[in-house]
């Protein structure tokens, strides 16, 4: 079906919004086909091994409607989104459109009926105009040449028609991360979806962009559009969403409307049990510095420059944050600080010590613990075993080793002290990393980071894709370790993590520190704000001499 | 990627893989096989010609004591230069140069053995050192390359490969070269007395026990000690090594320098052992055929030595093949080719027997990366 016919609709998106508050969808019957459904799972089934990613699942959306899709990481979410979007296959159930029956068994085919989806991680070539990646795969042309001139004006209208703000001949690269969003949107609508399945869409956006975001949901959402908006964020589900459904383990457990549900109530459907959405702490006692950077600058991977001068100190005793979009040099600056990147300039003290011409490992050795942005690439080695990976920067040492020689009963020791101490769960110490949970997966590091000689900790985002249960534990150790007299940095693009367990915060913006608050006194729009570049008297037009603006930095 | 243990879950998958892609190579080259034999008045000959030419190859590799012998002498090198290329793919590196590698360690060996008057008891290890040594700087100079400038292994070894076979040229037409007016072949002199290894039976020399030993240290290495850690750290994610404090570069140079050495044991025990001099175009293709021996062995130790055995029995039961059916023995090569055809591309084999995906079992289907291609086992970082 082409998007023009799509939304032509008589059913204006108050009725529908009306008809869905008044009748939630009773997960798990559902006989004969609901024709005022447009997408419908039913009853979906689907087994990884031992492992059910999803229990008999019965999901469905209605023309106009967003449905808040919620759950912690493993609770069958991606899962459910592969199979709707045709990229995997259910062992048992069936997907209904419209009320009939359809097999998915490529992307294409969900495209061709109407699903569209926007990945986490966006699928775009960024050396490409909007148009041409819009174009790609679906190439118009003329006498075998393409014909972007059409795919431009077709752009132009769908973002004139939605409200979506991108230039059709603008090059993706140059565009900040909330533009290649409503790119990778328009790429949907472009193909006719009727459905538009957003996976985290906010993971990548500061406050403001989100907001902008769920601007063009709901304009969409108005004009007769399915949303399926995943996410695992309390907040913004409650402001979007017309219907919330929430998974854990695999299955549907609940179906709320945003009016009759709190963040507090979502979080214990998610987890199974109340949690501790604010970290319990006292105020900190800062005592001598133990990080002290003095006008750092750092290369970004293209040649640019990704840290600019920055300069900061964090205490034993006090956990700093720095907030900030993706991308604004805070990768960079934590690679520094763990000596996995050379500084550029500036100096940088660890422990009292000049850390200049130290290794990772003599860093380590000198009491600094270093929990890395991407568990997968930088944290675990995924084959090895869990006890290999808790003792992963440890080895070498005795009793671990004795003169060269790797001791696996020593080994097997630590790590089954560790997978209790930390609450891992795994079947054993023996088992590949990389059959656990995100969240056991990030257990898994903290536990090998926090549990020796700890005097300095670097914390990137620690809780990225972990589970809420997972993440209340996370912050529970890190304001432990604080209490233990270490000092904390903690990097993180989630503001209510910072806002919830950080006592100064700072906000990076574009390789620089443009503001500090004190975390009591912080609040989200006010981070928000010095995020995007704006308020606050240190900014101001950007640096001179700044790195290209399309390597590394998207936020305009 | 698959959980790399041996010890801790030994899957049946890891060992059935190689075994159903060595039985379809062979059903293929049957048909190959019954296709390229001889026929009788015009029409082809039926099945039992096919199951009568594996017989004899059979026969020719396993069927008297000579041919166990010959089939075990062949087995030795294969085992050195499988595990020089097997370490370097643990530690991500492809390693496309034992070929030259057992090259130079062959004519450094035969230097030493004709050139210096030493005892006895300290020659063999000698010579045998020399071959190590060459062979070690030989894969060392990629290592060198790569930590220096980051040139990839794959292009620089094979780039050595040609250095090596070039220097042997020379070396073996010129300074080296045998000037007994006997002589009329690009060789060296043959080695001292000396500077042989002895016979274990008649026939048979002392490098298979050699082979043993260092099979076991190799697996030592690669799987009990903190370098060998440090190593599969490095193969498995250099990023993650790095993060733990490995000296990434450093790890990987020694990878390749080690990975050379055994293949230059490789060319000094054919020298110390069979041919007690090095001859120009003698042991060609043993290192090319020890990417496939690593390969088809999972890069494992027991794997390497298994492949081993298998690539030594096809090479020397082919002349018995190729005796009682008129069928060329580079049918061999076909079938070799074949086999790891099938290794390398394991879905289609999977495919064929409908054995399930290796990781649906292991992988916990939510995490994000799960969803991108896993690097391979053995390229990851080559």
């Amino acid at each position: 079906m082409s998007p023009i016919e799509s939304h032509e609709r008589t059913t204006t998106p108050n009725d529908l919004r009306q008809s869905a508050r008044s009748a939630p969808i009773p997960s798990g019957t559902r006989g004969t086909g609901d024709p005022t459904f447009l997408l419908e799972a039913r009853h979906l089934t689907k087994r990884y091994g031992p492992v059910i990613a999803n229990r008999d699942v019965s999901f469905a959306v209605r023309p106009g409607e967003i449905v808040a899709l919620l759950g912690e990481n493993g609770a069958g979410k991606s899962t459910l989104m592969n199979v709707l979007y045709g990229m995997t296959v259910p062992d048992a159930g069936e997907l209904a459109i419209d009320g009939k029956v359809v097999r998915l068994r490529s992307p294409r085919d969900a495209l061709a009926r109407g699903i569209g989806m926007v990945h986490q991680h966006f699928m775009l070539v960024p050396p490409f105009t909007v148009a041409e990646n819009v174009a790609l795969g679906n190439e118009p042309s003329r006498r075998g040449a393409i014909d972007i001139a059409t795919v431009e004006a077709r752009v132009a209208s769908l973002a004139s028609r939605f409200g979506i703000d991108v230039d059709p001949r603008a090059i993706v690269r140059d565009l900040s991360v909330g533009q290649q969003q409503r790119v990778e949107i328009v790429k949907a609508l472009d193909r006719g979806a009727r459905v538009l399945i957003l996976d985290e869409p906010t993971a990548v956006l500061t406050p403001q962009e989100a907001e902008g975001l769920f601007r063009v949901l709901r304009g969409l959402a108005a004009d007769g559009t399915a949303i399926v908006f995943i996410s695992h964020k309390l907040g913004e589900v409650l402001s979007l969403a017309h219907r919330i459904v929430v998974m854990r383990r695999g299955a549907v457990v609940g179906e709320v409307l945003p009016e009759d549900a709190t963040a507090e109530s979502l979080a214990a459907m998610m987890v199974g049990r109340e949690v501790m959405l604010r970290v319990d702490k006292s105020p900190s006692t800062p005592t001598e510095d133990r990080i002290v950077v003095r006008d750092l600058r750092v290369a970004g991977d293209h040649g640019g420059v990704a840290v600019d001068g920055v300069s900061f100190a964090v205490r034993a005793g006090e956990i700093v944050g720095i907030a900030g979009v993706q991308g604004n040099g805070q990768t960079e600056l934590v690679e520094a600080i763990s000596g996995l990147r050379p500084t550029a300039g500036g100096t940088l003290s660890l422990v009292g010590v000049e850390a200049h011409g130290l290794d990772v490992r003599a860093r380590s050795m000198a009491g600094l613990a270093h929990v890395p942005e991407d568990r997968q690439r930088h944290g675990l080695v995924l084959p090895f075993s869990v006890a290999d990976n808790l003792v992963l920067n440890r080895y070498h040492l005795p009793p671990l080793a004795q003169r060269g020689v790797r001791q696996a009963r020593a080994i097997v020791a630590v790590a089954r002290d560790l997978v209790a101490r930390f609450d891992i769960r795994t079947p054993s110490p023996e088992v590949p990393v990389q059959a656990l949970s995100g969240g056991n997966k990030q257990k898994v590091i903290i536990a090998r980071e926090l549990s020796h000689g700890l005097r300095a900790l670097v914390a990137a985002q620690p809780t990225r894709g972990v589970d809420v249960g997972s993440i209340e534990f996370i912050h529970r150790s890190l304001v432990d370790a604080r209490d233990a007299g270490a000092a904390v940095l903690v990097v993180s693009a989630e503001l209510d993590e910072l806002l919830s367990i950080a006592d100064r915060i700072l906000v990076m913006y574009r390789g620089r520190i443009v503001g500090e608050v004190p975390g009591s006194e912080a609040t989200r729009e006010g981070i928000g704000l010095f995020m995007a570049g704006g308020g606050g008297a240190t900014q101001g037009s950007p640096p001179a001499g700044f790195a290209r603006e399309d390597d590394v930095h998207y936020v305009n | 990627m698959p959980p790399e243990r041996p010890g801790a879950v030994v899957r049946l998958d890891a060992v059935l893989v190689p075994v159903l892609a060595i039985a379809t190579a062979l059903a293929l080259g049957g048909v190959i096989l019954w296709a390229a034999g001889p026929r009788f008045e015009g029409s082809y000959l039926g099945i039992g010609f096919v199951a009568e030419a594996y017989l004899s190859l059979l026969e020719g590799a396993f069927g008297s004591r000579a041919a166990i012998v010959d089939t075990t002498l062949r087995t030795v090198p294969y085992v050195f230069s499988g595990l020089a290329v097997m370490l370097a793919f643990r530690g991500g590196l492809f390693n496309i140069g034992a070929e030259g590698q057992l090259t130079v360690g062959a004519l450094a060996a035969a230097w030493a053995g004709f050139s210096l008057d030493l005892p006895a008891i300290i020659h063999l290890p000698v010579v045998l050192a020399a071959g190590c040594l060459a062979g070690a700087v030989w894969g060392g100079v990629a290592g060198l390359l790569k930590a220096r400038t980051g040139a990839h292994e794959v292009i620089t070894t094979i780039m050595l490969n040609y250095i090596g076979g070039q220097l042997a040229s020379y070396l073996l037409n010129g300074p080296l070269r045998d000037r007994s007016p006997l002589n009329v072949i690009a060789q060296t002199p043959k080695i001292a007395e000396g500077a042989r290894l002895p016979d274990l039976l008649p026939g048979l020399h002392a490098g298979v026990l050699l082979a043993g030993i260092v099979a076991m240290v190799t697996w030592f290495i690669v799987w009990k000690t903190t370098t060998g850690f440090e190593l599969r750290m490095v193969g498995a994610n250099a990023d993650a090594a790095a993060y733990a404090g490995v000296n990434v570069v450093r790890r990987m140079t020694w990878a390749l320098g080690v990975s050379g050495l055994l293949a230059g044991l490789a060319g000094a025990v054919q020298v110390a052992g069979v041919n007690y001099r090095s001859t120009l175009g003698f042991n060609i293709g043993y290192g090319f055929d020890s990417i496939a021996i690593a390969l088809l062995g999972r890069n494992t130790v027991s794997g390497v030595v298994l492949s081993s055995v298998l690539f030594a029995a096809l090479r020397t039961g082919a002349t018995k093949l190729q005796f009682r059916t008129q069928v060329s023995a580079d049918i061999i090569s076909v079938i070799q080719a074949l086999v790891l055809l099938l290794v390398a591309a394991e879905q289609i084999v999977r495919w064929l027997y409908r054995l399930r995906a290796a990781d649906a079992v292991t992988q916990a289907p939510e995490d994000g990366a799960t969803a991108a291609i896993p690097p391979s086992p053995a390229g990851g970082e080559g």
